[in-house]
């Protein structure tokens, strides 16, 4: 591990500033995946901006309905939140499927959303990731590779990682947005829909925040109702990232929506497949993996999406 | 002590302790995390560096150059030796790669520096700046599915006996179907860890984590050069061994090298990526099974040819090991052939050969009974021997393979299973039984001890060693029994050089061979002290020793009794076959949409002569079953076949079964007594208990889903394209 410095910050605003001020920065709030990635050599920041004491650990009620999730707030409090398990059930079933308990109660709200890919290239410093050193080419894609956990739409020719998050999957069923405080003080909503960037020839630009730029709290839109599910596949019953995981949200007219995991660089929704939602789940399917460019070890996930999601709609 | 003739009837029998359940005695220290482990024993030695290795990042050629100027001024280091810096190390026992030394590269991850300094990141960061560049050897071919193609048929078999071609042109029903297995990492809990003083290179102490202590320390004086006598090696508590600390790694090798150079002792574990690429592994698999039977059932041929990877000079992953043992039949063909692949080093995992060659068999039986509409518990009890089918006139020293299939299958309600496959359905959920057999040979070796009364407390001393499997417990068991003490009044000490040699931990001899080794140095013990007290003929019970009119409390005796002894074991043994068995039993779900297979109950049926403690035993049988469930299910050393190396090298990628996957376990020991085997009657369980669980679940999967995978892990992309269409 590079030796770094550190210091605690005061506010949110000022966490904000001084990150986009000292040179090669990053905020550090639960620790649960950039610690490990210091250690491994992955990342090497050269000072660490805590901002675990902000009091930015609440979950509060918005004037649309709605909630406001502050961004320290652990995954093990907003999974168990009483009006999340109420009116946002698929968040509650996406959070309890992720990592273990011990990470649950560390990881926040915003680190989740930040978590890097689980690729295992980019997890070793002795291959080439672009994600890791820009342009330096991408292990994962070349002759013999390795790729059965790894993306197969929203890809590109330089990176075919995927984003791990569950909790992001079930907040962007749920048309969840972002806020943040920017360095010189602005607040900023950013829908999750446009925060995950796709690769592209930059795999190393993984969101729509700005240097500097501080994740203050993620809000829901007042509860939507319908059955909500979310199915994560996986080869063991627990503690590993989901091959392919599934969020439903279904109405009584049989209208809903669904976003994917595993399967892209950001949850997967499009609007045009959740309409498709009443003629089944292939036909959501065909609409939502359209394009996809699975390897030979992920054209699996196209049929397991499908099948997970028509056994979702199966289910009483 | 020579056992020269099967056990008659002895102590053992009407035993007080032996063979009846008991607590771990080294349980405590575990749970309190009191058991110092090798990286833990910060209090041996004073001044204790750090040391971090450096891996090839190529699978093979050869280092050009390295560069560690950046290294050697980064803070706190202490020293830097590259494999560059020495002549190649000779191959310790059983070694087929170098551990260090030289310029050539055999495979990914074989270490190639070693960074010391003051804390363990400063050694880190500084082993990052260490670059090397390789001149890279010619592409390699890593598919083994062809190069099995290319030499089946060739080379003279292991086994042959009769005529099997006639027997398959004549049979009434035929399987013939390929197999494959992956490649499996033992994943211990415990890294390959060692604290090595050898700060003046003369004498050297290594606390390390190992199973074999004499075989180790040998190595170590043969990769060093070195007389044995100057090495002392120190072992008390193993976090799991597997196999997979048999030999001499490179923990120890690099701790040694980085501590003569820094003047220090130093502390070495290795990194997790490198237990997967830079320590040793079970190696794939592909095997052909081809299997002919009468209309009956009995087998008339049984064909298995199977391939695995090795480094040059190593002995791959042997499937075709329980075959020549396990079923009578008229003939029979076997042959295993190693490929040569610059991977890491294949060597021994639990139950070596046998784990892998039980998916094939055993799956190739559930086949056959389906082929001939027999049940899979019929067909295997129909081809029971009781003599050696490779060589009649060896009878087995005990079989009660069929007890074990007749007495499982009513535990477990196989009579509820239905023959037809895609039957049972609950939900969303497919409901299947599966079962399978177990056999694995029960070597015995020799084992010493000594046995020490001071003040009337018990101190037994050997090199033996406890990966987790309750040595010390039954070895205290053991020791009390024979001098009729209670077990708090045995003071038990492993796994160090200075004791007598022991057979070690390894191959299932561990427990039966120890045993009697601790009962040898016992009985010479009863001796001296009779001797001493002027006894003739001492009995020994409830902490007394008598003789006719005399006796006098063990506790009252001044001064010191000390004995040594081996047990040795005499050729007679030879004349048996010495094995265990077991039947497998187990119920499964899958997700009939999506494949996801859990595992909803097991049971086991193990013969395997006397069980010296039930409660250790079956936490050894339990293990076996949570291992199985992860190899079978989603264990899989995934190979980039362009770099050569294993690309998913940890614990979050090498997906071993965790707590959610296991459900309930019942194991059924039949607890007879093999007179052939130990004075004891005691034969090993820790190999068997991963000899055909996997089997079984694959079994139940087909039962479950009427999809039959052969390849494994049976992941659910293998299953996606056989399940029922969703409506």
């Amino acid at each position: 591990m590079k030796a770094f410095s550190f210091e605690r910050a005061s506010s949110a605003q000022a966490a904000a500033a001084r990150a986009a001020e000292v040179q090669g920065a990053k905020f550090i709030a639960g620790g649960t995946n950039l610690v490990d990635l210091m250690k491994l050599g992955i990342e090497a920041p050269e000072h660490l901006i805590d901002v675990s004491g902000l009091g930015l650990d609440r979950i509060e009620e918005t004037d649309e309905g709605g909630l406001r999730i502050g961004a320290m707030v652990s995954n093990t409090a907003l999974s168990a939140d009483v009006r999340i398990r109420r009116d946002y059930p698929v968040l509650t079933r996406a959070i309890a499927a992720g990592a273990s308990g011990q990470l649950r109660n560390k990881a926040t709200t915003g680190g989740n959303l930040l978590q890097r890919t689980r690729c295992p290239y980019f997890y070793d410093t002795a291959q080439a990731c672009s994600k890791r050193v820009p342009g330096s080419g991408c292990s994962a894609l070349t002759e013999g590779a390795f790729s059965r956990q790894l993306g197969v739409i929203g890809t590109s020719d330089a990176c075919i990682a995927t984003h791990p998050s569950d909790m992001a999957v079930a907040m962007r069923v749920l048309d969840a947005t972002i806020e943040t405080v920017t360095p010189t003080g602005m607040t900023r909503r950013i829908p999750l829909e446009e925060f995950h960037l796709l690769p592209g020839d930059t795999p190393e630009k993984e969101t729509a925040l700005m240097p500097g730029e501080l994740i203050t709290a993620v809000t829901l839109p007042a509860p939507v109702g319908g059955i909500q599910r979310y199915h994560k596949v996986r080869d063991r019953a627990s503690y590993a990232f989901a091959l392919v995981s599934v969020a439903l949200i279904r109405q009584p007219d049989g209208s809903g929506r669904v976003a994917l995991g595993g399967v892209a660089p950001r949850p997967w929704r499009l609007a045009a497949a959740d309409a498709e939602l009443p003629n089944g789940a292939r036909a959501v399917m065909a609409r939502l993996l359209d394009g996809a460019r699975p390897t030979e070890e992920t054209q699996f996930k196209i049929t397991l999406a499908e099948r997970t999601l028509a056994a979702l709609l199966l289910e009483e | 002590m020579e056992f020269n003739e099967p056990a008659g009837q002895n102590l053992f029998d009407n035993a007080r302790l032996v063979g009846k359940p008991a607590a771990r005695i080294d349980g405590p220290l575990k749970v309190s995390g009191l058991a110092p482990y090798a990286y833990e024993r910060h209090d041996v030695v004073e001044g204790q560096l750090y040391g971090y290795p450096v891996g090839a990042t190529i699978s093979h050629g050869r280092i050009l150059s390295m560069d560690v100027e950046a290294a050697r001024a980064a803070p706190g280091v202490r020293a830097v030796v590259t494999t560059l810096d020495i002549a190649p190390l000779a191959l310790g026992m059983l070694n087929v790669a170098r551990l260090f030394g030289g310029d050539e590269v055999q495979h990914y991850h074989q270490a190639i520096a070693v960074v010391v300094a003051d804390s363990f990141e400063q050694a880190r960061a500084a082993a990052g700046l260490i670059t090397a560049e390789y001149a890279t050897g010619d592409a390699a071919d890593f598919d083994l599915h062809a190069a099995f193609e290319r030499l089946q048929g060739s080379g003279d078999p292991d086994t042959l006996v009769g005529d099997v071609d006639t027997a398959f042109r004549s049979a009434a029903a035929v399987v013939d179907q390929m197999y494959h297995t992956a490649s499996i990492s033992h994943a211990a809990m415990e890294p390959h860890a060692s604290i090595v003083d050898w700060s003046d290179g003369e004498r050297m102490r290594v606390w390390t984590s190992n199973q074999m202590i004499n075989w180790t320390r040998g190595s170590i004086a043969t990769t060093f050069g070195i007389d044995p006598e100057l090495v002392q090696l120190e072992s008390p508590y193993v976090g799991g061994g597997f196999g997979g600390k048999l030999w001499l790694r490179a923990d120890a090798v690099l701790a040694a090298i980085g501590s003569r150079a820094a003047g220090a002792p130093v502390k070495l574990a290795l990194p997790r990526p490198f237990v997967m690429n830079n320590t040793t592994h079970r190696a794939a698999t592909v095997q052909r099974v081809r299997l002919a039977a009468a209309s009956d059932g009995r087998l008339t041929g049984i064909w298995h040819e199977a391939a695995s990877h090795s480094l040059p000079g190593g002995r791959g992953e042997n499937a075709t090991a329980q075959t020549p043992y396990f079923y009578a039949t008229d003939t029979m063909r076997v042959k295993h052939h190693i490929v040569a692949m610059p991977l890491p080093e294949a060597s021994d995992m639990r139950a070596p050969g046998e784990a892998s060659g039980h998916m094939g068999l055993e799956v190739a039986m559930d086949e056959l009974a389906e082929a001939l509409e027999m049940d899979p518990v019929q067909l295997r009890i129909v081809n029971d021997t009781q003599v050696n089918p490779s060589e009649p006139s060896q009878p087995f020293s005990e079989r009660n393979y069929v007890a074990c299939l007749e007495t499982g299958a009513e535990a477990f309600g196989w009579s509820d299973r239905s023959a037809t496959p895609g039957q049972r359905r609950e939900g969303q959920w497919l409901i299947g039984m599966g079962m399978a057999g177990a056999y694995r040979g029960t070597p015995v070796r020799p084992s010493g001890a000594r046995a020490i009364l001071e003040n009337g407390r018990l101190i037994i001393e050997t090199d033996m060693t406890d990966i987790g499997t309750g040595s010390y417990t039954v070895l205290a068991q053991t020791a009390a029994e024979v001098m009729g003490l209670t077990l708090d009044e045995v003071e038990m000490r492993l796994g160090n050089s200075l004791y007598p040699v022991s057979s070690g931990s390894g191959g299932q001899f561990g427990a039966a061979s120890s045993t009697a080794g601790v009962y040898a140095a016992c009985m010479a013990l009863r001796g001296e002290i009779g001797e001493r007290l002027g006894y003739d003929a001492p009995e020994f019970s409830d902490g007394l020793v008598v003789s006719g009119d005399s006796s006098q409390a063990l506790a009252d005796l001044q001064g010191r009794f000390e004995a040594v002894d081996e047990m040795t074991i005499g050729n007679f043994q030879d004349n048996y076959l010495l094995a265990t068995f077991g039947a497998h039993f187990a119920e499964v779900a899958v997700h009939i949409a999506t494949g996801e297979t859990r595992v909803r109950r097991m049971v086991s049926t193990i013969d395997a002569g006397r069980i010296l403690n039930p409660t250790t035993a079956r936490s050894q049988l339990i293990g076996g079953m949570t291992m199985s469930i992860g190899g079978v299910l989603s264990e899989e050393m995934a190979l980039d076949t362009g770099r050569g190396y294993f690309v998913n090298h940890d614990l979050a990628g090498y997906e071993v079964a965790v707590h959610a996957d296991i459900l309930d376990q019942e194991v059924i020991f039949l607890d007879t007594a093999d007179a052939v085997a130990t004075p004891l009657k005691a034969k090993g369980v820790g190999e068997l208990g991963v000899c055909g669980v996997g089997a079984a679940v694959a079994n139940a999967v087909y039962n479950a889903t009427g999809v039959r995978v052969r390849d494994f892990p049976l992941t659910l992309d293998r299953l996606l394209g056989g399940l029922p269409e969703l409506a």
